[in-house]
């Protein structure tokens, strides 16, 4: 699960990223204060802070209704099932499901102003922004038509996904400070999973799309936490042997300490 | 203070587990039980994924069976080849147990699974506690003697073959019953994350009649290897023990096994089977109300499993 492009962000610490020139001639700049998130046993989430600024060549005039960001931050991608409780002989059981293919762990969707305000619904679509719009590809174990937005099983996924943090769409998450400068702060959950995150950053003037830049960032386990994953992984029997050791220790010693005979 | 426990990946806070382990520790050196059937369902009301937490339970019973079985040791209450005979049926049980485990999460069936076994044994079990100790009660109270319920031992389970004789426990039975409780403990153990103590202890005084001087010490011993056996095996087919938890719960419940079984010897041995029944029906019932009253949402998601 855990894919680990470590070179690629080394290269990446600490530097700006920049896009390659847009027709329109804006360039968008933007920097995580943080690529590498470490999880160590004091982890209780983290927040991330993502500053950009749009660069204008001589020819570019900002539209007249200003600049509007869109962030996409997508976590690792997993296989998620969900399932739907019914009832069956007086007992509830989970007898329906559906597997979301390659469905981000994690998905925050920040703008400056409501994403409907930013761009028409159609480009949002064509774009895939915002939670709405978002490709969650099924696969079913009952065969089902590839089920739109309002899919019950959907809604369902995206509601929990929200309701643990893991999933949002923040339409004050981007702040300017200046015209052609922004701000936005990544919420991360201490839920989140480990490996790569991708960030899109989307610039539009006018409804249109003018610029994007990319910002990845990652969430990996570090000291005892790494170790002990590690070891459950890829040692599971002497892992496990090392526990039961520690619980006959653990037992020892406590009839040991507190012996009166 | 909160931890962040890397099986698990969430934090929790560890006074909470702590406080957890020593509250159950009581109970269980109380009553002479694991209880795991009440640390299992507590860990997942804290949010803890049932799978992880009847795996890293294991760990925890292993642990304060260990310091029980000791201090029965020095008393010489262990009858070892009864021990030994019950584990040939419990390691098989429980690596049975451990596969269905795997096989029920891979079909999305593990919840209901072990909420169905834990309302079905907890109140069955539970009932029949209360029932027989609120007989005792009122008979002490009638002032009527203790009823010794030796008689004839004529049951059907005493008429099976392969007699083998037990000199600490003074019995003489068949070994298939040995076996098969064996295999029932090691099997429910692996599922529900429970050591099986308060279904073991009622089994081999009913069934087998082993003396009741013998018999907790046995049980502890049992429980323990089992237990043992079981983290070892989760955590090499599952890799869902979670040591950092099962250490915390360890060292609480250790604690607060001691505490617990000097609270238990001053009370009446009726009393506290009636306390311990109550609780295990209350437990069973909380189970029951779960899988019948409609949830509060009818969807469930979880990370389809990969590596199986």
């Amino acid at each position: 699960m855990i894919r680990l492009g470590a070179p690629a962000f080394a290269l990446m610490l600490g530097v700006l990223v920049a896009s390659p020139a847009s027709a329109a001639g804006e360039r968008l700049v933007v920097s995580l204060s943080e690529h590498r998130v470490m999880v160590t046993s004091s982890f209780v989430g983290e927040e991330l802070v993502l500053f950009g600024g749009v660069e204008q060549d001589g020819a570019s005039r900002p539209p007249r209704s200003g600049y509007d960001i869109v962030v996409t931050v997508t976590g690792p991608r997993q296989d998620t099932v969900t399932y739907r409780k019914e009832r069956m002989l007086g007992i509830w059981v989970n007898a329906d499901s559906r597997v979301f293919e390659e469905a981000p762990s994690y998905l925050a969707v920040l703008s400056n102003r409501s994403l409907d305000a930013i761009a028409s619904s159609e480009t949002l679509r064509r774009l895939q922004l915002g939670l709405d719009n978002i490709p969650l590809p099924q696969s079913a174990s009952v065969n089902i038509a590839a089920a739109g937005s309002d899919d019950p099983f959907r809604v369902a996924f995206i509601r929990i996904k929200s309701s643990r943090g893991l999933y949002r769409e923040v339409s004050n998450g981007v702040t300017f400070l200046a015209p052609g400068l922004f701000r936005a702060s990544i919420p991360l959950p201490a839920e989140v999973q480990i490996g790569a995150y991708e960030v899109d950053v989307r610039l539009f003037g006018g409804g249109a799309p003018i610029a994007r830049a990319p910002a990845p960032f990652e969430v990996y386990k570090s000291g005892f936490e790494q170790i002990v994953t590690n070891a459950a992984r890829d040692h599971g029997v002497l892992y496990g042997l090392t526990t039961a050791m520690m619980a006959l220790a653990t037992g020892w010693f406590a009839s040991v300490v507190f012996r009166r005979d | 203070m909160e931890i962040y426990l890397p099986i698990a990946d969430l934090p929790v806070n560890v006074l909470v587990i702590l406080a957890m382990g020593l509250a159950v520790g009581f109970i269980s050196g109380m009553f002479g039980i694991g209880g795991g059937f009440l640390m299992t369902p507590l860990l997942i009301f804290l949010g803890i994924s049932p799978a992880v937490a009847v795996a890293s339970v294991t760990g925890h019973i292993a642990a304060s069976s260990m310091s029980g079985a000791i201090s029965y040791w020095r008393r010489r209450a262990i009858d070892i080849a009864l021990c030994f005979m019950l584990l040939a049926g419990g390691i098989i049980g429980t690596a049975f147990g451990v596969w269905l485990f795997t096989f029920l999460r891979g079909i999305g069936q593990l919840d209901i699974t072990i909420g169905l076994s834990y309302v079905l044994l907890l109140s069955i079990v539970g009932a029949l506690m209360v029932a027989e100790s609120v007989r005792a009660i009122i008979r002490a109270r009638q002032g009527k003697p203790i009823e010794l319920r030796r008689p004839g031992s004529h049951m059907w389970i005493h008429g099976l073959p392969f007699k083998l004789r037990f000199k600490r426990s003074r019995i003489y039975v068949s070994a298939i019953p040995v076996w098969a409780i064996g295999f029932i403990i090691g099997f429910a153990g692996a599922i529900m994350g429970i050591g099986g103590g308060f279904l073991l202890v009622p089994m081999l005084i009913y069934l087998l009649r082993v003396p009741t001087a013998t018999v907790i010490g046995t049980s502890m011993v049992l429980t323990l290897v089992t237990m043992a056996s079981a983290t070892v095996m989760h955590a090499a087919t599952n890799h869902l023990v979670d040591a950092l938890l099962a250490l915390i719960l360890m060292v609480g419940g250790v604690t607060g096994a001691q505490f617990g079984a000097r609270a238990g010897q001053k009370m009446r041995g009726e009393r506290l089977r009636l306390l311990l029944g109550l609780l295990v029906l209350a437990v069973g019932i909380r189970f029951a109300l779960n899988l019948v009253l409609a949830p509060d949402s009818l969807y469930s998601i979880r990370p389809a499993d990969t590596d199986t």
